[in-house]
């Protein structure tokens, strides 16, 4: 999830500034904590639990963001290199490298401030293998407290009862006590909810913004544009009242764009003229982005959803953080984030926006970085076009790994696929 | 012929037979049994067995079968293992089984299951989800009711509902296999000579696929035969071989690394089928038994979160000091996570306490293994040159 890169958008619309305001001053907080005593807790974007978190009064810092960001920025080949050196493989996630380095080299985050410690490592387990070893690794490097929140998956495509118990027992037994250590605070329910509640009202607004892509044209992109809804969400400030604002005026303006007949806003500007429209599967590469977006944009493809919007959670699936039931709420949104689904599960996900967002087509971004995605999606392709009578195109890359990133591989696969669409077409009117 | 070859040329036939004989008579013979398969790296064989189910490892191919469909399912990036076992499938060779189960091993695995669903709808598949957390009240109890589901869901397949009483006789077989398994290795770190891990690993594989009444037997019977007509002793370095515990080198791999000037006196390979450390016990509620036996001993493996912050730093000297051996060899499946994300990890914490190693990838199907000989051949002489740990 892009979260501050605000900046890279030709138009600024007042949901970007937000956004930016929004993540600078979490990032200065975050610089100050050492100083002003806030508790700051290192964990992931599937399965966080921010609401949780921030009623500890503790700030939420997550190192894939950092990765990505540092992958934006052209900062994660140095990063990977030096994890590399370190004796890292060059077969594993390079979010880990690029974390470890940015570590090794200072820990200067994307706002160019200084990271904390953390007072906690809150090892969230959803959906991700390497997640364990990610935070087994950061822990050799801080002396503080990990705690282990283990997510079953939902291999039989549903989080049964006894796995949503399983969540709700740990939450009990270890993180809330946690917490309580960390923040010198007693665990209050009330509040708790409180931030609940805030989630909730913005995950309707979010929900809203996602399925605006029904529309012809879209007025967003579900993909590249789609990051960057998600990031406050997905990030520290879902269940905040700045989150809450954010959402409501991003669907503002979606909805003006709507009623104007207005495309979304892409690097070249407004993308009126859709001549596809395109489901994704899978992470963006994140070093090349905005070249990557370019290739989509200007073949007038618009991506009316994806999957990797839906890391941090399902909510166009109809999942909403319920306060009435704090920590059962909690568990059932970990088990549900997108990789915490079993294989059929994200195959039916693929076939129902192809369906629903009357797509032409589907694309797969398969990541060299991430197993979780990655394995097993040349079979989803096959099942999904088998189901769905809709082909579809297979481009590889890297999340924050240059050197994975083949800017004339992709575009040509991308134009050939694009070209089949149009052969289609003029099949099917003839 | 020996006592002792002829059980390791009984195991190479087991090992090398790809259309799974063995298990295939077994089921003939036995016509109420069914037959489940699991994949690395541990699977509650004792609730297969009680189910009335012969519980078959999933190995892959090794480098014995060309992968034709496999690659289609995978890129480049993605470990050997899983294409030869979907190749295995899709040639036949595992249609013998009634049920699969995905251990939690990694993200590989994992999606491996679902595949499984859509390509084999009418096969009862389970992911199995190991606990990571260590409390007996939270994580034994979480186990403790996903394997009293799996004893629902296999009753259903095989139809036998395994009874308590059905569970402890199988955890009193698994616990007799554990100790012969125990006795091996065991007898392999005294005298490695005696039982080089070329014939320990053949008759261990060998184990995972037939019933484990007849692996006792074997196991039993080569414990006996080892002093028999055992190869002369030989100066080595003693060595122990970490991360293998998934895709599984091929058998030239293990040999080149012994005749390089190595014994392997303690390894990863195949950790599944002795991850209990302990007897399980038999009286009581067999379920809670078996659950409590892999919350508080199970072994320490890469598959599984290490709760102790100083676990991953200080375990390859525990396990060094334990197998008194001079030095390691990190030996990961290219493309592993488990293993090579715990590798810095674990070199780290063994390099500080002063113990050598070196490290290298394979895959199931690695053919040449001059590279393995001149690294393995190099890291014996240096260990004899400038000591070991």
């Amino acid at each position: 999830m892009a979260t501050d890169s605000a900046d890279s958008v030709v138009q600024k619309d007042r949901s970007m500034v937000l956004q930016k305001n929004m993540i600078a001053e979490h990032f200065k907080r975050l610089e100050r904590a050492p100083e002003s005593g806030e508790p700051v807790v290192y964990t992931f974007v599937p399965g966080n639990l921010t609401e949780l978190i921030r009623s500890f009064d503790a700030l939420p810092l997550l190192p894939e963001i950092n990765a990505l960001q540092s992958g934006m920025r052209g900062k994660s080949k140095d990063y990977i290199a030096e994890a590399e050196r370190a004796g890292h493989s060059e077969d594993v996630c390079t979010y880990v490298k690029c974390d470890i380095g940015m570590l090794k080299s200072g820990n200067i985050g994307p706002t160019g401030t200084k990271l904390p410690k953390p007072d906690l490592l809150l090892l969230s387990y959803t959906g991700c293998y390497t997640f364990m070893k990610w935070f087994e690794l950061l822990r050799e490097e801080y002396d503080c407290p990990t705690v282990f929140l283990q997510i079953p998956y939902q291999g039989d495509g549903e989080l049964e009862p006894e796995h949503r118990k399983y969540i709700v027992d740990q939450i009990e037994a270890d993180l809330i006590p946690a917490m309580e250590k960390i923040s010198g605070k007693k665990y209050d329910e009330d509040k708790l909810k409180h931030h609940l509640g805030l989630a909730a009202e913005a995950e309707d607004d979010l929900v809203a913004v996602l399925h605006s892509a029904k529309n012809r044209p879209s007025p967003i992109d579900s993909y590249f544009g789609g990051v960057y809804y998600v990031g406050p969400i997905f990030s520290a400030f879902r269940g905040t009242e700045e989150g809450v604002e954010y959402y409501r005026e991003l669907r503002k303006e979606v909805e003006a764009r709507v009623a104007a007949g207005l495309g979304p806003v892409t690097p070249d500007g407004s993308l009126d003229e859709q001549d596809y429209r395109l489901v994704v599967e899978g992470p963006p590469n994140w070093t090349s982005f905005r070249e990557f977006w370019r290739m989509f944009s200007e073949e007038k493809a618009v991506v009316v959803a994806s999957t990797y919007t839906k890391v941090g959670g399902t909510y166009d699936l109809g999942f909403r953080h319920d306060p009435s039931d704090p920590l059962g709420t909690m568990a059932d949104y970990c088990g549900g984030c997108y990789t915490n689904l079993n294989m059929p599960s994200r195959i039916d996900m693929l076939v129902n926006y192809i369906k629903d967002y009357s797509a032409d087509g589907f694309v797969i971004n398969s990541v060299k970085s991430c197993n979780s995605f990655s394995a097993g999606q040349l079979m989803m392709l096959r099942e999904v076009e088998k189901r769905t009578g809709v082909p579809g195109a297979f481009i590889e890359s890297d999340l924050v790994d240059p050197r994975y990133f083949s800017a004339a591989n992709i575009k040509n696969r991308l134009e050939s696929y694009l070209q089949m669409i149009d052969a289609r077409r003029q099949r099917t009117a003839s | 012929m020996s006592n002792r070859k002829i059980i390791i040329e009984w195991a190479l036939g087991v090992y090398e037979d790809l259309h799974f004989t063995a298990a295939r008579e077994t089921l003939s013979q036995n016509p109420n049994l069914k037959a489940v398969g699991f994949l690395p790296v541990y699977a509650p064989r004792e609730v297969i067995v009680a189910s009335s189910m012969l519980p078959v490892g999933i190995y892959g191919g090794g480098d014995q079968i060309e992968i034709i469909r496999g690659d289609a399912y995978y890129q480049s990036y993605i470990c050997h293992l899983p294409r030869s076992v979907i190749e295995l499938a899709q040639s036949d060779r595992l249609d013998f089984l009634s049920a699969v189960l995905f251990p939690s091993t990694c993200d590989v695995i994992r999606n491996l299951s679902g595949m499984w669903q859509v390509m084999y709808p009418d096969l009862y598949v389970r992911y199995l989800d190991l606990p990571h957390v260590r409390d007996p009240e939270v994580g034994g109890k979480f186990w403790e009711r996903e394997l009293r589901t799996l004893i629902d869901k296999l009753g259903e397949v095989s139809g036998h509902r395994a009874s308590d009483d059905d569970l402890r006789a199988a955890i009193h077989l698994y616990n007799e296999v554990r100790w012969v398994i125990r006795e091996l290795y065991r007898a392999r770190s005294a005298e490695p000579w005696r039982l080089p891990t070329e014939e320990l690993y053949l008759l261990l594989r060998a184990g995972e696929v037939v019933a484990p009444e007849l692996f006792l037997d074997k196991a039993r019977a080569y414990l006996e035969a080892i002093h028999e007509d055992s190869p002369p002793m030989k100066d080595r370095s003693r060595v122990i071989v970490v991360g293998t515990f998934c895709e599984q080198p091929p058998l030239g791999l293990i040999k080149t690394i012994e005749r390089a000037g190595c014994w392997i006196v303690d390894d990863d390979l195949l950790i599944g089928n002795r991850m209990l450390t302990r007897d399980v016990q038999t009286q009581g509620d067999p379920v809670a038994n078996l659950a409590e036996a892999f919350i508080l001993h199970s072994e320490k493996t890469s598959v599984l979160y290490e709760p102790d912050p100083d676990g991953k730093k200080t375990l390859m000297a525990q396990r060094v000091r334990a197998a008194k051996a001079d030095g390691i060899i990190f030996a990961a499946p290219s493309f592993c996570d488990p293993a090579l994300l715990d590798r810095p990890m674990l070199r780290s914490g063994a390099e500080e306490a002063g113990i050598p190693c070196i490290a290298f990838k394979y895959a199931e199907n690695t053919g040449q293994f001059q590279q393995f000989r001149e690294q393995a051949g190099t890291f014996s002489d240096s260990i004899k040159l400038w000591g070991g740990s």
